[in-house]
C-alpha cells in the first residue's frame, strides 16, 4: 500500500525537527516502506470497524488530587542541567526576526 | 560469607539481619564484581560507588528497615535518579543530573535498597537487544558475543551476571521479560498502572511499566512489592491495593488451576527447541496438578503491527521534550541560527537511527489522511486483542506460552534489519495492549541457551503469575538439580 517517497520523508523529518541529508532521507524512505509494507496488514482485522478505539488499558476518568502547595523543583538545581542559562532563566537561540 | 554476589536477595537480606554481613560488605562484593566482569559484560552505564556505600552504612547504622534492607540493585537508567547521571541511553541526555527522583527511585530508598548504578538499555528503551544504545551494546553472560536482550538488557545481564541480585527494569512492549528469557533471569511487568510511572522516562505512555528483574520468582515479588502501589504523581496509576505477589511465590501450588496454552503464540517464527522446553514445562505444570487446555486467541496475529503503530506515534509526541532548550544536548547554536535550527540540529546528533526512524514513522501514522488507516485502526485493534484475553480468561486462570521467540542472536545479526528485530517481541506485545501482567521465568536451554516460559494474568492478578511462576520454579530447580543459572558458564573476563 505505502509509497514512501524522499520529499514525503523530508516533510516529516521537518514536523519532528530532526535535520536530515539526502543520503538519511533516501534510506529511511527505504526503511519506511519495508515497515510499513508490514504493519499495514493491520487492515485485515476488518471485524474492527464497529469498535470503539482503546486509548489507555485501564481506564481511569477525571483524576483529581486535593490543591495543596508544594515545593517546586528548585530552580537553580533544574537550569543546571540546561544547556543554557541566563538570570535565572532557560537561555534560548532567537526565535524572532527569523527571514 | 563466602561470595556474597551468589546470594539471592532473600539470602542477602537475611544474611544482613543475622549479622553474618554487613551490608557495606555485601554493596563492595556486589562493586567488586562489577569492577572484575563488566569490563566484558557492559551491563552499567554508571556505577555510584559512593551512593551505594552510603545507603549501605545507613543500613548497618540501623536506619533502613524492611525485608529488603541492604540488597543491592541496579536500576535501569530510564528511571531518574537525583543527581545521578540518567541517559536512557541516549547522547541527547548525555552528562544530564536530574533534579528530582521518580517514585520508583523514592521506594527503593525508602525500602532500604542499595542501588549500585543505572544500567544499559536500547535508547529510550526503543529495542531487542540494547545495541541501539548510544554507549554500545550489552553482551549476554552466557555467551559474551550474543545480545542480552531489549531493550533492558544491562538490568537482565547485571542479575545474571551476579553484577546485583536485583534489578528494574521497564517493558513497553517486552523489554523486560525477553531480556529475562534469554539471560535465564525471571522478569516481569506488572500490571499497567501498577507502578508508578512518575519519573520513568516516557516511550509510550499507554504502555510503559516499570517492574522487577531478579533470579528467582520469590526475589522479583519481594522487589515488585516494594516499588508498586498508588502514587498520586501519576494519574494513571491505579488506586487500589497491590495484588498479594509475596504470598502466591510462596505457595508453591497450582492443584486445580487452568492454564491456557494460546494457539497463536506458537509455530512460525519460533524456533524449535524453544517450542520443546516450553512444551516440557506444560507438561511439568500438569503434573503439578494444573489443568491445561488450548485457547485461542485471534486477534494476536495482529498485535505486532498494531504496537509498531502505537507505540511510534506515542514516542513522537513525547520525545518533543528534548528540545535543546531544557536539559541535555544543544547543537550549533551560533548566534546566529534560530530556534528550530538549533533544535533539528541538537535532534539530529543526540538521537540515534532507531529512535529517528519510530519518531518519523509515528509522526506519518498521526498525519492526516493516514491517522484512520494506521493509528486509528491499531486502537481499535487494541481493543480486540483486549477482548481476545477477556474471553480467553473466562476458561482459563492464566494463559502461557513461550516468552521470546528465540534464544538470544550473535550482536550485529538483525541490527540492520528492523522488522526481524520488531519479531523479538511476538509473544510479549500482547499483554502491553491488553494492560495485563505477564511474567518470563526460566525453562531450560536450546542450544546451551536460556529458554524464557511466559505466564500472563488478568489485570490487577499479578499474584497469579507469581503463584504459576514459584511452582513451577520450584519443580524445575529439582529436575536441574538447582537454578539453570547455576549451568552458566564461567564469565571470560
Amino acid at each position: 500500500m505505502p509509497e514512501i517517497t524522499r520529499e514525503q520523508v523530508a516533510h516529516l523529518a521537518r514536523l519532528s525537527r530532526l535535520a536530515m541529508d539526502d543520503d538519511e532521507l533516501d534510506g529511511l524512505a527505504a526503511q519506511l516502506d519495508v515497515i510499513l509494507g508490514a504493519v499495514a496488514q493491520i487492515s485485515a482485522a476488518t471485524d474492527a470497524a464497529d469498535v470503539p478505539p482503546t486509548t489507555h488499558a485501564v481506564p481511569v476518568e477525571n483524576v483529581t488530587r486535593p490543591d495543596l502547595v508544594v515545593p517546586s523543583l528548585n530552580r537553580d538545581e533544574v537550569l543546571a542541567g540546561a544547556p543554557a542559562a541566563e538570570d535565572g532563566r532557560f537561555r534560548v537561540p532567537r526565535i524572532l526576526d527569523v527571514e | 560469607m563466602s561470595d556474597l554476589t551468589r546470594l539471592t536477595a532473600v539470602e542477602t537480606a537475611a544474611a544482613i539481619a543475622d549479622g553474618q554481613a554487613s551490608a557495606v560488605e555485601v554493596a563492595q562484593a556486589h562493586l567488586d564484581r562489577i569492577a572484575v566482569v563488566d569490563g566484558a559484560v557492559h551491563a552499567f552505564l554508571h556505577v555510584d560507588a559512593k551512593g551505594a556505600l552510603a545507603q549501605a552504612a545507613r543500613g548497618d547504622a540501623g536506619e533502613l528497615t524492611g525485608p529488603l534492607a541492604g540488597v543491592p540493585l541496579a536500576l535501569k537508567d530510564v528511571i531518574v535518579t537525583r543527581g545521578v547521571p540518567t541517559t536512557a541511553g541516549s547522547r541527547i541526555l548525555e552528562g544530564w543530573r536530574p533534579p528530582y527522583d521518580a517514585t520508583v527511585t523514592e521506594r527503593l530508598r525508602t525500602a532500604g535498597v542499595v542501588v549500585l548504578g543505572k544500567t544499559n538499555m536500547d535508547e529510550f528503551a526503543m529495542g531487542s537487544s540494547t545495541e541501539h544504545s548510544a554507549y554500545g551494546p550489552t553482551s549476554n553472560p552466557w555467551d559474551l558475543t550474543r545480545i542480552p536482550g531489549g531493550s533492558g538488557g544491562g538490568s537482565a545481564a547485571a542479575v545474571a551476571a551476579y553484577e546485583a541480585p536485583l534489578a528494574i527494569g521497564t517493558d513497553t512492549g517486552g523489554s523486560i521479560r525477553q531480556p529475562a528469557a534469554v539471560t535465564g533471569t525471571v522478569g516481569v511487568k506488572p500490571t499497567y498502572g501498577g507502578v508508578s510511572r512518575y519519573g520513568l522516562i516516557a516511550f509510550s505512555s499507554s504502555l510503559d511499566q516499570a517492574g522487577p528483574c531478579a533470579r528467582t520468582v520469590l526475589d522479583a515479588a519481594l522487589l515488585h512489592e516494594a516499588v508498586a502501589g498508588h502514587d498520586p504523581r501519576d494519574s494513571t496509576s491505579i488506586d487500589a491495593p497491590v495484588p498479594p505477589v509475596v504470598e502466591a511465590a510462596r505457595k508453591r501450588d497450582v492443584t486445580g488451576l487452568r492454564v491456557g496454552v494460546v494457539k497463536e503464540l506458537s509455530g512460525e517464527g519460533y524456533e524449535p527447541g524453544v517450542q520443546e522446553r516450553f512444551d516440557e514445562a506444560v507438561e511439568l505444570l500438569q503434573e503439578l496438578g494444573a489443568t491445561v487446555t488450548e485457547v485461542s486467541c485471534p486477534h494476536f496475529r495482529f498485535a505486532l503491527p498494531a504496537y509498531y503503530l502505537i507505540a511510534p506515534s506515542e514516542a513522537s509526541s513525547n520525545l518533543a521534550r528534548f528540545d535543546s532548550v531544557r536539559y541535555g544536548l544543544r547543537v550549533g547554536d551560533d548566534g546566529a541560527a534560530s530556534l528550530e535550527e538549533v533544535m533539528s540540529a541538537t535532534r539530529a546528533a543526540g538521537f540515534g537511527a532507531e529512535v529517528k526512524r519510530r519518531i518519523v514513522l509515528g509522526t506519518y501514522a498521526l498525519s492526516s489522511g493516514y491517522y484512520d488507516a494506521y493509528y486509528g485502526q491499531a486502537q481499535k485493534v487494541r481493543t480486540l486483542i483486549t477482548r481476545d484475553f477477556t474471553s480467553a480468561f473466562e476458561s482459563a486462570d492464566v494463559l502461557v506460552s513461550p516468552a521470546a521467540p528465540t534464544v538470544a542472536f550473535p550482536i550485529g545479526a538483525k541490527v540492520d534489519d528492523p522488522l526481524a528485530m520488531y519479531r523479538q517481541d511476538l509473544a510479549t506485545i500482547p499483554s502491553n495492549l491488553y494492560g495485563g501482567p505477564a511474567m518470563s521465568l526460566p525453562a531450560g536451554l536450546s542450544e546451551g541457551l536460556p529458554v524464557g516460559l511466559q505466564v500472563m494474568a488478568p489485570t490487577m492478578r499479578d499474584d497469579l503469575l507469581y503463584q504459576v511462576g514459584g511452582a513451577l520454579e520450584a519443580a524445575l530447580h529439582d529436575r536441574w538439580g538447582g537454578p539453570l543459572l547455576a549451568s552458566a558458564p564461567e564469565l571470560e573476563v
